[in-house]
């Protein structure tokens, strides 16, 4: 700017004149200096938002200036992130501003050679117009003359980058239409979590909150790269070491995290059962475990069915396998004197076993159900409190971990016996009435054929050690996505209706009685299901689900098998499934065998891609892999692509559930630009299309969506829908209309409607406790007042068991909840996860049901015996206990048992997904290496929104492997150079990083080498190289039918992988020579 | 008017003070702590949103997880991250934990990136453990402008556009700089640098826009660990010398500061480090010095030159006068 | 002291506490590897072993070198030591009645002030600014000063130049040519200082010679000029300058060699090493052909170019050995490691 010339505002002037004589200071300030102003200060106003990447949730404030946002930065107010941000976190603001994002609908006509643009409304017109008419075509009224009244044409991906309100409607829209393929990140995430978790305590969720792990006196993080993959959370890890806690990192990896630990252990990828089960049996054959709590909280004492076979008998199998169909039938697993009604073992199994047969569709993931309620019991189980008896589950578990021993462990896992020994030391001795310990985990666990057994050996060994419940003990399951914890509990999963309500299956379900029967506890809040069900069926139909038609339980499609999303790439690759939505998920190079994921979608008839830029999912017909190595040409391929751009989490409003189930509210700040829309307008509208065109049908196929209650008001200039309307309806409301505040006001008479059980609370009142924003500082560390979580604002779960029996405290250090005598009622810091006024000594009168049959010590509510199960009798389909097997491709020879991999794990045989020879196999030897895939701290998930962000991108900028100097000198890999990895599905290329970080490990004798590769890259983008995941098998762990891709064998080379048909011909010439066919690794 | 200049080199206690402001809030910094360092990379995206720099540059390295270099003009905060073979504090690590076969353990005995010729990771004795006695140890470190309390990129600048802020800090003035480059050769540490864009210099700010509204640096803000510590210099150098005292009491004999002494050679940095291994090792030099110490003796020499100059020429004109000039007289 | 300017808590921001227990330490007193194993090395880390052999962060260098570019700114080196010298010399021609000699000289002085202050605006990132190197006066940049000299002597320069060929306005020329004549040398000097007040290790280190050596090459250079512009006649003072410029510029290179030990090896190998030779062999011969050739005209004019050609190699020279020293760290952390060691040895003498 122009100030008149004076001689004043000459600095030499001011020199001769003021107290700066050597012109360094005052004298030499500018005008422009002298007028500068932050633009956080001077922004119009200042909306409250949680950063849209990884699940820690941490807040943000968005400051916003003339209707543009100028500055995202953390919001110091949050208990969880205190302010703080990641590198990603970080560059918000470009990613929700820069340049990466598209705002124009962009069209690929079949066999078109380029995109043409088009105008919004036509393409919702033309998208509702191809929902409707593939709906009719592939229409199915039964199967095996089971009602499933459904269509298996048109399938959905995507929603843990999504808002919960956004997920419910994709739920309730699609089950509308009779669309069971919904799936989202979630199932190649943490599904897993759900199984280990929920069947071991009940609900599938972490058992505790970031915050509370500063009050750990030792933490075991296994499975998970904390520091890199959610940094801001590693805070309380820190804060946890400032107070003398130990912090112990064991990764097949030298990590970020490894740099901040005090010990790092490293292991052989895909062997932390053999690990985890090393340490049981030191605390068992010790007798560390911490008996009180073991008495009082798990089933050790409960009497098991004495038909039960163990591992041990049967070398590697339990008892009730049928090699026939790879599948376990688990009467003789339950307790004495009960049958378990549950997905597994139930009156229909066989039926289950007989239709696996004829279609390789296995089980439908009931498992999952557990992420609200441990499997349903009928009668009573017998405990003996001595634990002498040899049918008890104490000592089944002293047996079946008996073999676990410290060489063992050497052996399977690389560990030698001395380190292994000081893990088991730190732990037992920071564990008790007096200290606790948390263990910390993600995706390092749940990606394997025996994923939820992973997680159920940490939770037996923390029952064992009495660790949960407590502060500063726990399972920290750390989630990857912003709300991929919502997107479980309102879930865009096949298997699941909101709430963890099982998707009602064809043959099981005929009525809703035969569903509450099937699945409705007898003891435990579980046994209200009736209400739950009936509320939801009330929030999605409303008026038109009455009593006499049983709430239009048959308006729901049904599920007859695996439908999960790697089945849907199977029906898209037979031509079964020919539309397909992908909302903000990446398959392409997110998911297991992307080759194969790109192979299905260019045999759809339509494929509908929202996001912020054209991801690799929306360009692969253009310039995918397959088109530079000509297997597939873009004139061929009659795919319809649409692309329609997606709003940011700045220009919406709507909750995220975080890793610790807790629903924080972002408000909209902006609103989008061009043809950008949030996910609930592109749900809300096309809902609203399709029903408009739909309307006056009579067509009994018709009805559901027509009866659908869809009237959600909108606003601003783009009519979105309002999001708080939505969440009320997933609190729910009574007959009045009035908002439930808890779950325990529903009733299964129709008078309630909740569109997800456990969220009700949420808009308790009609005001939304999501958005609540009372600073972290101003309460203690629990921060009950900031937004709300799932169950009841409860922050940590299972509370009851950080009392004694008698409801006193376990220890001053470690009071959380407890029993006040004269208020009569429980307190504490938390909210406790119990009946508020039930007494401890609480003991049910005969033949008392439901809530009221759990006595005053059941720690576990939701849980049929109100009990922490070491062993589970039902729900995992695997086994009642964990067993080491190898993964799907392994190297190794599993030296525990003669069984090899996990019996009962799913396999997808197909030309595109071969598997590996194993062990001692011939031809295993071609695939020596191990590689496992990650994260890292400046990139995410598949990279949609790192890659395409120029402050990330220049971070890491190129896909690389990183390699021990040995293996690079065995294989003469060059630093910095490139190098080929070759599977049996494909070859890829990267740079190589070798470094010391990766440690070559003893196993067995014999040396072996990790590769480790980093999975964010693919072909798009800033920042581009080849997918990790084009090397990974579709191998899916049984329960919950999560991916392995942390651990699969492989072989690396030097140099650049070769172009065009050259890359395909060495894949077949790898699977030549290690003479892999069609039923290598198929075997039980 | 005359200068001392070796006040003027030197100056007194408060930068600002000497600066010319009466009235001015306490003198603030940075204190990174590299002990708690996670090596994010947080504070180099926070600093380039808050200060709008571009990208510069895609390229794989291979140093590490290091893609940035080294500081520039469009970096202000820089992540060094060091491999080395040696062991943190009592930390314990088994990357090689058993007995490997002789060829193995031959090829592994070179277990040292020296061979891939990155010279940051030889062992600090010179020698490698035996295999199974290797440790190890990854250090991260946030570099950032020193913001020193003797600053040569200021002292040599001939505009004024860099100048002394009322909190002590050193920031370039974008409408001033008319990037004649003399401050990029005078740093020291190598942090300022000219931008080929737009022909100025730059280099961290300390966000000074935000220190004036009582914010904290955008990099610190976002720190997950407090790896990066803002506030006022001495109740940060006090915590720092504390914060010594407890590392070595834990056995972590290789933490020292860097940066925080004001008898050093700058007079004392404004932002300083704690670090766990030699400064060269991290790319900082191990005893800068403000170059303006040295320039009062360079005038004199250039007084001494120059009037050489002077009396040489007249003297070999004079010496061999022509007859003319003599006539004159 | 006032702190109005920053709202308490500034200070503390990066302090939040949560469970509302200060005496509980924060994660940032967090000590990594403390729970350890103490067993395996009692004392924890072993102590550092100083080390000979120099260590650095993957071989990068410490310094961000000079963004100058060579032409620009060793040019300007070049012209403003010709330019100032010629100036003085040719001022005492003229008073010693050497008006050829002087008119030939203010020519030359005249063409090349005008040179470098081309190349001095040329290599600025913004040209359209160059006048803010007059907005303060800084006795701590020799480019301050050197800008307020140049602002005095230039237009001295010019109209003693202007003067003297036109024969116009005889008392202002007269005036500025005594004006120019004594700002003359300290032009031909600062960029001694210029140079040396920076972190460059060759630069630096030699300041002690710098500017000596600067002012011989510039007097060296301007005799030259005035052996190729001077009537045989009146060239006496023009060999004699050359003489006393060449054998300074020469005694002072080798003494800059001799004191930096080291850190010479930028001044003695690859470009700048290379140029600095040249500089050193033209200058001598010119020296040489001086002494022996007499009042020679030819031998003069042939010495003339040599010595000019030999100043511009020294200039590029010392300007090229300061970029490579800088582009090496062992240039940078050597010295300083040396210096620490020796106030170690010096802190362990007894008192």
């Amino acid at each position: 700017m122009r100030q008149p010339i004076s001689i004043g505002s000459w600095p030499v002037w001011r020199q001769l004149t003021g107290p700066d004589g050597f012109g360094r200071a005052a004298a030499a300030k500018s005008g422009q200096s002298a007028s500068l102003q932050a633009r956080t200060a001077s922004a119009d106003r200042v909306v409250k938002s949680i950063c849209p990447y990884c699940a820690v949730g941490c807040a943000q404030n968005v400051y916003v200036r003339d209707e543009r946002v100028v500055q995202i930065e953390g919001d110091p107010d949050s208990p969880v992130s205190r302010g703080r941000l990641c590198p990603k976190g970080a560059a918000t603001l470009q990613l929700t501003t820069g340049s990466g994002r598209l705002d124009k609908v962009l069209y690929r006509p079949p066999y078109g050679r380029d995109w043409q643009e088009l105008d919004l409304d036509t393409a919702m017109d033309m998208i509702a117009e191809r929902v409707i008419r593939t709906r009719r075509e592939t229409w199915q009224w039964e199967v095996d003359g089971q009602r499933v009244a459904r269509t298996m044409g048109i399938a959905s991906l995507g929603g843990a980058t999504l808002d919960n309100e956004e997920n419910y409607l994709i739920k309730k829209l699609f089950t509308g239409l009779g669309v069971v393929q919904v799936e989202n990140q979630a199932r190649v995430c943490h599904s897993s979590t759900v199984i280990g978790l929920g069947t071991s305590f009940g609900r599938g969720g972490a058992t505790t909150f970031l915050q509370d792990l500063q009050h750990a006196d030792c933490i075991v993080i296994e499975g998970s790269n904390f520091a890199e993959a959610h940094p801001v959370g590693f805070q309380w890890v820190m804060e946890a070491k400032a107070r003398g806690a130990t912090v112990i990192h064991v990764d097949p990896r030298f990590t970020r995290t490894s740099a901040l630990a005090d010990l790092h252990v490293p292991l052989r990828a895909g062997t932390d059962v053999a690990f985890l089960g090393g340490i049981v049996n030191y605390v068992l054959t010790q007798e560390k475990d911490f008996r009180e709590y073991v008495l009082a909280y798990t089933n050790a004492s409960t009497i098991i069915n004495d038909q039960f076979r163990d591992t041990e008998d049967l070398d590697g199998l339990f008892s009730g396998f049928d090699p026939e169909v790879h599948q376990y039938a688990s009467e003789t697993w339950q307790y004495e004197g009960t049958q378990e009604a549950t997905a597994s073992g139930d009156r229909d199994e066989a039926y289950e076993r007989r239709l696996a047969t004829r279609h390789h569709s296995h089980d439908s993931g009931r498992g999952e159900k557990h992420g609200s309620g441990g499997a349903a019991l009928d009668g009573d189980p017998r405990q003996d409190p001595t634990l002498s008896d040899p049918h008890c589950v104490y000592q089944i578990l002293k047996r079946h971990f008996s073999r676990y021993t410290p060489e063992m462990v050497e052996r399977i896992c690389g560990i030698p016996q001395d380190v292994f020994a000081r893990v088991c030391g730190h732990l037992v001795e920071a564990s008790g009435p007096e200290r606790t310990s948390a263990f910390v985990y993600a995706v390092g666990w749940t990606q394997h054929t025996d994923g939820s057994q992973f997680i159920r050996t940490a939770s037996i060994l923390q029952l064992l050690l009495g660790n949960i419940g407590r502060p500063g003990g726990g399972i920290q399951a750390l989630r990857g996505h912003a709300s991929i914890q919502g997107s479980t509990d309102i879930p865009t999963l096949f298997n699941l209706l909101p709430g963890y309500l099982p998707m009602p299956h064809a043959h099981r379900h005929g009525s809703l009685d035969d569903f509450i029967d099937g699945d409705a506890a007898r003891k435990g809040f579980w046994a209200n299901m009736r209400a739950y069900m009936v509320s939801l069926l009330k929030a999605y139909w409303g008026p038109a689900a009455q009593p006499e038609n049983d709430f239009r339980f048959d308006y729901l499609p049904r599920i007859n098998g695996s439908h999960s999303a790697y089945d849907t790439t199977l029906e898209q690759l037979d031509g079964n499934c020919k539309g397909y939505f992908l909302l903000g998920e990446n398959p392409a190079v997110g998911s297991a065998n992307a080759r194969m994921q790109r192979l299905g979608m260019a045999n759809l008839d339509w494929l509908v891609v929202r996001d912020f830029s054209l991801i690799e999912s929306a360009t692969w017909w253009k310039d995918g892999p397959e088109i530079e190595s000509g297997e597939l040409s873009t004139e061929r391929i009659g795919t319809e692509v649409f692309f329609l751009p997606a709003a940011a989490h700045t220009e919406k409003s709507g909750s995220f559930t975080n890793t610790n189930r807790m629903l924080q509210w972002h408000h909209q700040a902006v609103e989008p630009a061009g043809d950008q829309r949030s996910e609930l307008w592109f749900m809300y509208h096309l809902g609203r299309i399709v029903r408009a065109k739909l309307a006056g049908s009579t067509e009994p196929m018709d009805q559901p969506i027509l009866d659908l209650t869809w009237d959600y008001p909108t606003e601003g200039g783009t009519d979105e829908p309002m999001a708080e309307a939505v969440l009320a309806e997933i609190n729910g409301w009574n007959a009045e209309g009035k908002p439930l505040s808890a779950y325990t006001e529903m009733r299964d008479d129709g008078s309630t409607a909740s569109g997800c059980w456990i969220y009700c609370g949420v808009y308790a009142d009609g005001i939304n406790q999501a958005a609540r924003r009372r600073p972290g500082e101003e309460q203690n560390w629990v921060g009950a007042e900031w937004t709300w979580s799932w169950p009841a604002n409860r922050r940590m779960l299972y509370n009851r068991a950080s009392a004694r029996p008698d409801g006193r405290p376990w220890s001053e250090r470690k009071r959380m909840v407890w029993w006040d005598e004269q208020a009569g009622r429980w307190t504490g810091y938390d909210v406790p996860d119990f009946e508020p006024t039930k007494r401890p000594d609480y003991q049910p009168p005969e033949g008392a049901s439901g809530v009221a049959a759990l006595r005053g010590t059941d720690a576990f509510i939701m849980q049929a015996d109100g009990l922490g199960w070491l062993y589970v009798p039902s729900g995992v389909l695997d086994g009642p206990l964990p067993t080491h097997y190898e993964p799907q491709d392994s190297p190794v020879q599993n030296p525990l048992y003669g069984q090899q991999r996990n019996p009962a794990r799913l396999l997808r045989p197909h030309a595109e997904n071969r598997y590996h020879p194993s062990g001692s196999e011939p031809g295993a030897q071609i695939f020596p290496y191990v590689v496992t895939t990650y994260r890292l701290t400046e990139h995410f998930t598949a990279g949609a929104m790192s890659r395409n962000v120029p402050y990330l991108a220049e971070l890491q900028p190129e896909f690389f492997c990183e390699v021990s100097p040995e293996l690079a000198t065995e294989r003469g890999l060059e630093h910095a150079g490139w190098a080929t990895i070759v599977t049996a599905r494909n070859a890829i290329e990267a740079r190589v990083l070798v470094t010391a970080r990766m440690a070559p490990l003893r196993v067995d004798g014999r040396v072996i080498h990790q590769i480790g590769l980093p999975f964010h890259w693919g072909p798009n983008g800033l920042s581009h190289g080849d997918a990790a995941n084009e090397l990974s098998a579709i191998s899916l762990d049984p329960n919950s039918h999560i991916q392995e891709v942390k651990a699969f064998s492989a072989d690396i080379r030097p140099g650049r992988r070769p172009r065009g048909p050259a890359r395909p011909a060495m894949v077949r010439e790898y699977q030549r020579r290690a003479g892999i066919t069609g039923r290598t690794g198929t075997g039980v | 008017m005359s200068f001392d200049l070796r006040e003027a080199a030197t100056g007194a206690a408060d930068p600002a003070t000497v600066g010319g402001y009466g009235d001015h809030p306490e003198r603030v910094g940075f204190f990174t702590d590299t002990s708690v360092c996670i090596g994010c990379k947080a504070c180099e995206v926070a600093c380039k949103e808050w200060n709008t720099l571009a990208e510069d540059g895609l390229n794989f390295t291979g140093m590490s997880y290091d893609n940035s270099v080294g500081l520039g003009a469009d970096t202000w905060r820089h992540v060094a991250f060091i491999e080395q073979p040696r062991q943190l504090g009592r930390q314990e690590t088994y990357l090689a934990p058993t007995e490997l076969p002789g060829d193995l353990k031959r090829t592994a005995a070179g277990r040292t990136p020296v061979s891939l010729g990155l010279p940051a990771s030889v062992p600090p004795d010179g020698v490698v453990g035996t295999v199974r006695e290797m440790d190890f140890r990854w250090l991260m470190s946030s570099d950032v402008c020193k913001h020193c309390t003797y600053a040569a990129c200021l002292d040599v600048c001939p505009t004024g556009s860099l100048f002394r802020t009322e909190f002590g800090t050193v920031v370039v003035q974008e409408d001033i700089c008319n990037g004649c480059g003399y401050c990029v050769p005078a740093c020291p540490y190598g942090v300022i640098d000219k931008r080929p864009t737009d022909g100025r210099v730059a280099k961290c700010t300390m966000c000074y826009d935000r220190l004036s509204v009582g914010q904290e640096p955008a990099c610190a803000k976002s720190c997950p660990t407090d790896s990066i510590q803002f506030g006022e210099l001495d109740e940060l150098r006090e915590r720092a010398a504390a914060r010594v005292l407890a590392l070595h009491a834990e056995g972590v004999d290789s933490a020292r500061l860097y940066g925080a002494d004001p008898n050093d050679g700058v007079g004392g940095a404004g932002a300083f480090f704690l670090l766990l291994d030699e400064p060269e090792v991290y790319g900082l030099p191990p005893d800068p010095v403000v170059t303006t110490r040295d320039l009062p003796a360079m005038w004199r020499r250039v007084g001494l030159a120059a009037a050489g100059l002077l009396v040489g020429l007249i003297a070999v004109t004079v010496s061999g006068a022509s007859a003319p000039t003599r006539a004159r007289r | 002291m006032n702190r109005s300017d920053v709202p308490a808590g500034t200070a503390t921001m990066t302090d939040v506490r949560l469970d509302r227990a200060p005496d509980l330490p924060a994660e940032r007193d967090a000590v990594v590897g403390s729970a350890g194993r103490p067993g395996r090395r009692q004392r924890g880390e072993r102590l550092m072993v100083p080390k000979a052999e120099f260590r650095s962060y993957y071989g990068r260098p410490v310094l961000n070198g000079p963004t100058w570019q060579a032409p620009d700114i060793a040019g300007y080196l070049f012209l403003g030591g010709l330019a100032g010298a010629s100036s003085t010399l040719a001022a005492a021609a003229e008073l010693t009645g050497r008006p050829a000699l002087a008119r030939g000289l203010k020519a030359g002085a005249a063409t090349a002030i005008a040179g470098s202050l081309y190349s001095l605006v040329h290599d600025l990132g913004r040209p359209e600014r160059f006048v803010n190197m007059l907005r303060v006066v800084k006795v701590t940049s020799p480019m301050s000063i050197g800008s307020w000299l140049l602002a005095g002597y230039a237009p001295m320069a010019i109209a003693a130049a202007g003067s003297a060929v036109t024969g116009r306005l005889p008392v202002p020329g007269r005036l500025a040519t005594i004006g120019a004549a004594l700002l003359g040398p300290a032009v031909a000097a600062y960029t001694g200082a210029l140079i040396s007040n920076t972190a460059v290790p060759a630069w630096h280190e030699g300041h002690r010679e710098m500017p000596l050596l600067f002012v011989g090459s510039a007097a060296a250079s301007a005799g030259g000029l005035g052996l190729l512009v001077g009537p045989g006649a009146e060239s006496g003072p023009a060999r004699r300058a050359a003489l006393l410029g060449a054998v300074a510029e020469l005694t002072m290179t080798r003494r800059l060699e001799q004191r930096l030990g080291p850190l010479a090896e930028p001044l003695q190998q690859d470009t700048g090493g290379a140029l600095i030779r040249a500089g050193k062999v033209l200058s001598a011969t010119a020296a040489l052909t001086l002494a022996l050739g007499g009042r020679n005209r030819k031998a003069g004019v042939a010495a003339g170019v040599a010595l000019l050609a030999g100043s511009l190699c020294t200039r590029f020279g010392i300007f090229h050995a300061g970029l490579a020293s800088a582009r090496d760290p062992k240039y940078t952390v050597g010295p300083q490691r040396e210096r620490l060691a020796a106030r170690d040895r010096a802190a362990k003498e007894p008192t």
